[in-house]
């Protein structure tokens, strides 16, 4: 079974779509109910993974599965190609986990067309995990359009008011992006083959090898660059985002921030920086100029927000802005911080629009002057917001502070110290926004006659925290867990992207030697 | 014992999780608050058991290490204690210090709505406090140091209903933060430094010390390094330009503002540089900064304090100024004098603090019992208390007089010492010394005032509510006595050669400070004569402004009205504090909140999104447009082919 333990974690969430289009349109319930079970056994299936000691040893691709799939002539081959190092294993895992937590979350928030939404949720979830094991460039792609059209009609057809410019609006960012990429990914494959080296379709570990001259490598760097940088987002290219956050269902914000936005940040790490390394070289002092822009000005915009979602979805731009400094600042810190930042983004962001579901279920408005005085209504919802929102601004002991310190200490370890040094201001306007609108939100008198009758969470509520809240403390307080099945793998993928042109052979296995196995 | 260190920590983290957790089912006061209590005092016990080990021991440094926390490449950080004289005597403070508060604590807190969440959060503090002091390395230190801000956080807005409350806890974080900023800074410069040129890749505070030496002396990296450690050391203990924040904290109840804000918290910038000693002495320029920032600090603070009403806000100011007297003694290389005014300081105002609250616990029993809703922390509400709170008075007249300066209390020795030191050093100077010991007298001033305003005179409470103040009760009364002693006899351990005394004290901390004073030839020179003349003048000055302020305050109590009259402005100045909230407000917070505002509905909406949107526009304009050429008529069609064909045939000809 662990020959294709990868495939059946990741079509499972389809063949579990397929059966939801059966169940008849009255049972809701019975619909919902069906999603988490098939989103927990996709999470279980996945667990094993996590157990795997290989990752701590080896750094190369493991639970490999290569099918060849469609070729025509010469012209044109790709494979179904996939596999995890300890990177990607634990983006797979923050999906799996993410999903059941996120379909929770629908219980009483969704109504209308239940069954849409609970097979575009598991579509989604096969598309995304399909997107972070591929390795095969083509195939990748195709993932990550398939991505696109669930989260579209997410937010069209389940969002707020505004929900068709939001709708509208993600579908142009992204697509335009996408065929940009398309139509580099092609280029490569053409070059590749045009300079006559053994490849296996589009397998990247075979394009890895490939010497693209540094004019062309520009090029092609720059549109996988600017796909991934909508997808991340990046500064200036964010503004879908919040438009997206707001409108989109509560379910469709968690898997938004906590995984589709990952997307980007990961695009980056394995393909666009070590196909073009020398591009990647010339870029990254542009690029984290980015970053640090991001980082401030999305937490200074974030901090003049009146809506909480908003709020949050700002606060997503400088998160992911300290994610992509620690990626270009191309050493071991600055990668574990930024794969560790993407980890924590996704659950302590995932956790924050959580939250902002809860009050806006009870509410209907997301407005922070409509609200005042909450932790003395809801103690419990008031404990768990703050454990969030402190680990949201970085305090030492949660997870936000192991990724924002990493980061830092490897941006400065490298080229970028004076990037790090404006990025660190970031720390402070963290604290800014986040306990700003803490303040307003949960603190001061009780005086709005409409939140004088709150419930406090319920045990659904409180349950699909706890395992969030569980993650937050303990990669504050012993991230090791995750670091040393990471490490090997970054070492290997840092040699290729920072060595490429020093290193004769590259020690990954290509994709025909693991077919003939 | 040394393996026993991480029990230190652990029981008040214990105990905060049982409150927290289990607090509001157990709801019965007293087991809530002997739960805090007893883990603060097992975290006490076991202090000293390692404190009289280690007072025995030939080896005086010891680390634990209890896993590690990050391990990447050349970063290799542990979760790991370090035992050191230092060390332990702040175990011993934090711990002792933090055991009566919380047993003050159950009695002031008497009858909250949030009983648990308060002892849940103080020993939540203890923690954090006991990882900062006991972390051996700089990592752990800053967990505790950021955990020791949350905490402060969440016990200045423990009243989180009131505004005024929630704006002080995220004044207290977010400026606090700005410190953070530069210890940040500084940590990633030293270890980026130390690694790259001398393949030292640490922050291990034992290895830094030892690799202290491969640092260039005065050189710009050292100097940045410190000066950013120094930057975060005024955001937590409170000296310009990061203050700010101290005086507003006095929102929390008031054994919050003894225990944190005045005895341990807010010494843990001192602490720090002490424990990073060997790096400080290698940056005059930072040394002379943190001498002129704490000399300023201690005047300027002082100067406020004199026109304050509220009796916790005196003191507020009165704990910023005593610790500028703590940096001027760090910065003038007098370490030992530094951390020997951390202690003895800890003692004389917990003691006033709780006093404080004593006097307000009674005050407000007093306007609860008539059904008044009069301000029971403001001093002109009072006066003539020593009658009614005959054992509060004594503590708190005991401390008074330790702060103040006289001789034979504890505070006299340790302030002696700094000043001294900021004359005698060869980082010091005669105007350090001159601006320390007019700081001296405007604190004997202030405190006394406060004394007899409090204390003396008659009674100014409204006449329904005076002759219902009680004495506060014993879990009250007994830490006040208990602290009182402490502030007399604390500074018997460091009574200088000169009077006679063995400076135990500096003999204690010798083997974490020695090094650095021999190698960095740091020493304070001067006749015999000087120092007793020095000493003489600074007594003389603290019982000038003692003898002033029963002038004022107690025989012509119409003095201060006509004060006031003469200086209107200089008044005014002083009672808003200089005007230095404002200021702030002016300089950093709005342009701040007006830069975001413009770059969210300027740049996003305008810019960003005009573009995303212009581009979707022209798309839409320029099909609507094409459609045009689509019309379906012939001779529209022959028309355009005509035209074209014309166009070509004078290219060809006439191109």
């Amino acid at each position: 079974m662990t020959d294709h333990l990868l495939s059946l974690i990741t079509f499972f969430p389809l063949l579990g779509a397929l059966f939801v289009l059966f169940i008849p349109k009255e049972d809701g319930g019975v619909m919902k109910g069906f999603t988490l079970a098939v989103t927990l056994v996709t999470f279980f299936l996945s667990l094993p993974l996590a157990f795997d000691n290989i990752f701590k040893v080896s750094g190369g691709m493991h639970y490999t599965e290569f099918i060849p799939w469609i070729s025509i002539g010469d012209y044109f081959q790709m494979n179904y190609f996939v596999g995890i190092d300890g990177i990607s294993l634990w983006l797979v895992l923050l999906t799996t986990f993410i999903m059941p937590i996120a379909v929770l979350s629908t219980w009483n928030a969704v109504e209308k067309n239940v069954k849409g939404f609970m097979a575009l949720c598991l579509l989604l979830e096969t598309a995304m995990l399909g997107a972070f094991i591929s390795l095969d460039l083509f195939l990748f792609y195709i993932f990550w359009e398939l991505m696109l059209i669930p989260m579209y009609f997410m937010i069209g057809i389940w969002g707020g008011g505004r929900r068709i410019y939001a709708a509208v609006k993600f579908f142009i960012y992204t697509a335009v992006g996408s065929l940009l990429m398309l139509v580099a990914i092609i280029y490569v494959y053409y070059y590749a083959v045009q300079s006559g080296i053994n490849i296996s379709g589009f397998s990247i570990i075979d394009f890895y090898k490939v010497d693209i001259p540094a004019d062309l490598q520009t090029l092609l760097f720059m549109a996988f660059a600017f796909s991934f940088a909508i997808k991340v987002p990046m500064f200036p290219v964010h503004t879908w985002l919040p438009d997206a956050h707001t409108e989109a269902p509560t379910a469709g914000s968690v898997i938004l921030a906590a995984i589709l936005l990952k997307m980007g940040t990961y695009g980056y790490l394995r393909f666009a920086m070590p196909l073009f390394p020398d591009a990647t070289q010339q870029f990254i002092p542009f690029l984290s100029l980015l970053c640090v822009i991001g980082i401030i000005y999305g937490a200074l915009v974030a901090m003049m927000q009146d809506d909480v979602k908003k709020l949050v979805a700002y606060s997503s731009v400088s998160h992911l802005g300290f994610v992509m400094l620690g990626l270009f600042a191309m050493n071991m810190q600055g990668w574990a911080g930024g794969i560790i930042q993407m980890i924590n983004h996704g659950i302590s962001t995932g956790a924050l629009f959580l939250i902002v579901g809860f009050i806006y279920e009870r509410r209907h408005t997301r407005e922070i002057k409509e609200f005042g005085g909450l932790a003395k209504q809801m103690p419990v919802f008031a404990t768990i917001f703050l454990i969030i929102t402190f680990s949201s601004i970085g305090l030492p002991g949660t997870n936000g502070f192991v990724g924002e310190f990493l980061v830092l200490m490897g941006a400065f370890e490298s080229e970028l110290r004076w990037y790090a040094i404006f990025a660190t201001t970031g720390v402070i306007f963290a604290a800014v926004y986040m306990l700003w609108m803490f303040q307003r939100v949960m603190f001061g008198e009780l005086k709005n006659p409409k939140n004088q009758n709150l419930k406090d969470l319920s045990a659904r509520e409180i349950t699909l925290m706890i395992p969030l809240l569980v993650f937050v403390f303990w990669i504050g307080f012993y991230p090791n867990t995750f670091f040393e099945k990471m490490n090997p793998a970054m070492e290997q993928l840092l040699h290729q992207v920072k060595g490429k042109h020093h290193v004769a052979v590259v020690e990954t296995v290509s994709a025909q030697e693991l077919a003939s196995r | 014992m040394y393996d026993k260190l991480w029990l230190i920590p652990f029981f008040p983290l214990l105990g905060s999780v049982i409150n927290g957790l289990f607090g509001k089912k157990i709801k019965n006061e007293k087991v809530i608050g002997s739960i805090a209590t007893l883990a603060i005092a097992s975290s006490f016990v076991v202090s000293c058991l390692c404190f009289f080990t280690l007072l025995d021991d030939k080896v005086k440094i010891h680390q634990q290490v209890v896993a590690s926390w990050m391990s990447i490449g050349q970063l290799q950080i542990d979760w790991g204690f370090l035992l050191d004289p230092l060390s332990a005597l702040m175990i011993m403070v934090v711990t002792g210090v933090g055991s009566l508060i919380h047993l003050y604590s159950i009695g002031y807190m008497h009858g909250e709505e949030g009983f648990y969440r308060f002892f849940c959060y103080l020993n939540l503090f203890c923690f954090s406090m006991l990882m900062l002091v006991l972390g051996n390395n700089a990592l752990v230190m800053f967990v505790g140091w950021e955990g020791v801000g949350l905490c402060s956080y969440l016990l200045i807005g423990y009243y989180f209903e009131k505004k005024s409350a929630g704006d002080a806890a995220k004044k207290a974080f977010v400026v606090n933060r700005v410190g953070d900023f530069g210890f940040l800074l500084g940590l990633f410069t030293l270890f980026w430094y130390l690694g790259s040129e001398h393949n030292v890749w640490t922050v291990n505070f034992v290895e830094i010390s030892q690799n202290a030496h491969l640092l260039p002396a005065g050189g710009f990296v050292v100097t940045f390094v410190t000066l950013c450690f120094f930057l975060g050391a005024t955001g937590k203990s409170a000296q310009i330009p990061l203050y700010t924040w101290l005086p507003d904290a006095m929102e929390g109840p008031t054994p919050v503002s003894a225990l944190i804000h005045a005895a341990t918290m807010v010494t843990a910038g001192v602490y720090m540089i002490g424990r990073m000693n060997g790096l400080f002495a290698l940056a005059p320029t930072t040394m002379m900064v943190i001498a002129i920032v704490g000399a300023a600090t201690a005047i300027f603070a002082a100067s406020i304090g004199l026109a304050q009403n509220d009796i916790k806000r005196v003191l507020a100011y009165s704990t910023v100024s005593q610790l500028g007297y703590m940096f001027l003694a760090m910065g003038v290389g007098a370490f030992t004098a530094g951390v020997f005014h951390l202690m003895t300081h800890a003692f004389f105002k917990a003691c006033l603090f709780l006093g404080s609250g004593s006097v307000i616990h009674g005050m407000h029993h007093g306007y609860h019992h008539a059904h008044l809703h009069d301000d029971p922390q403001d001093m002109r509400n009072m006066g003539g208390l020593r009658k009614k709170m005959p054992i509060t008075f004594v503590t708190f007249l005991v401390s008074t007089i330790a702060i103040a300066g006289i001789p034979g209390f504890s505070g006299f020795f340790s302030k002696d010492e700094i000043l001294w030191w900021s004359f005698g050093s060869n980082h010091g100077s005669w105007m350090l010394w001159l601006v320390g010991a007019i700081a001296a007298g405007l604190t004997a001033f202030y405190m006394f005032r406060l004394v007899f305003m409090t204390f003396f005179g008659e009674q100014r409470t409204d006449p329904r509510a005076k002759d219902h103040i009680p004495e506060s009760g014993l879990t009250i009364t007994i830490p006040l006595m208990v602290l009182g002693v402490l502030a007399v006899l604390g500074g018997y351990v460091g009574v200088p050669a000169i009077l006679g005394g063995a400076n135990k004290i500096h003999h204690y901390l010798e083997p974490v400070f020695g090094h650095t004073i021999e190698v960095n030839h740091i020493a304070a020179h001067g006749s015999h004569s000087t120092e007793i003349a020095l000493m003489a003048t600074s007594i003389a000055i603290a019982v000038f402004g003692i003898f002033l302020a029963w002038l004022m305050y107690v025989k012509k109590p119409e003095l201060p009205g006509k004060f006031v009259g003469a200086f209107t402005g200089l008044h005014r100045t002083i009672f808003n504090k200089w005007y230095v909230d404002e200021i702030y407000d002016a300089l950093f917070v709005n342009p701040t909140k007006r830069l975001g505002t413009f770059f969210w509905k300027g740049f996003d909406v305008k810019v960003v999104d005009g573009i995303v949107n212009g581009v979707g526009a022209l798309v839409n304009l320029a099909s609507k447009g094409l459609r045009y050429t689509q019309s379906g008529l012939v001779q529209n069609y022959a028309m355009t082919m005509v035209l074209g064909v014309i166009v070509i045939a004078a290219f060809y000809f006439f191109g």
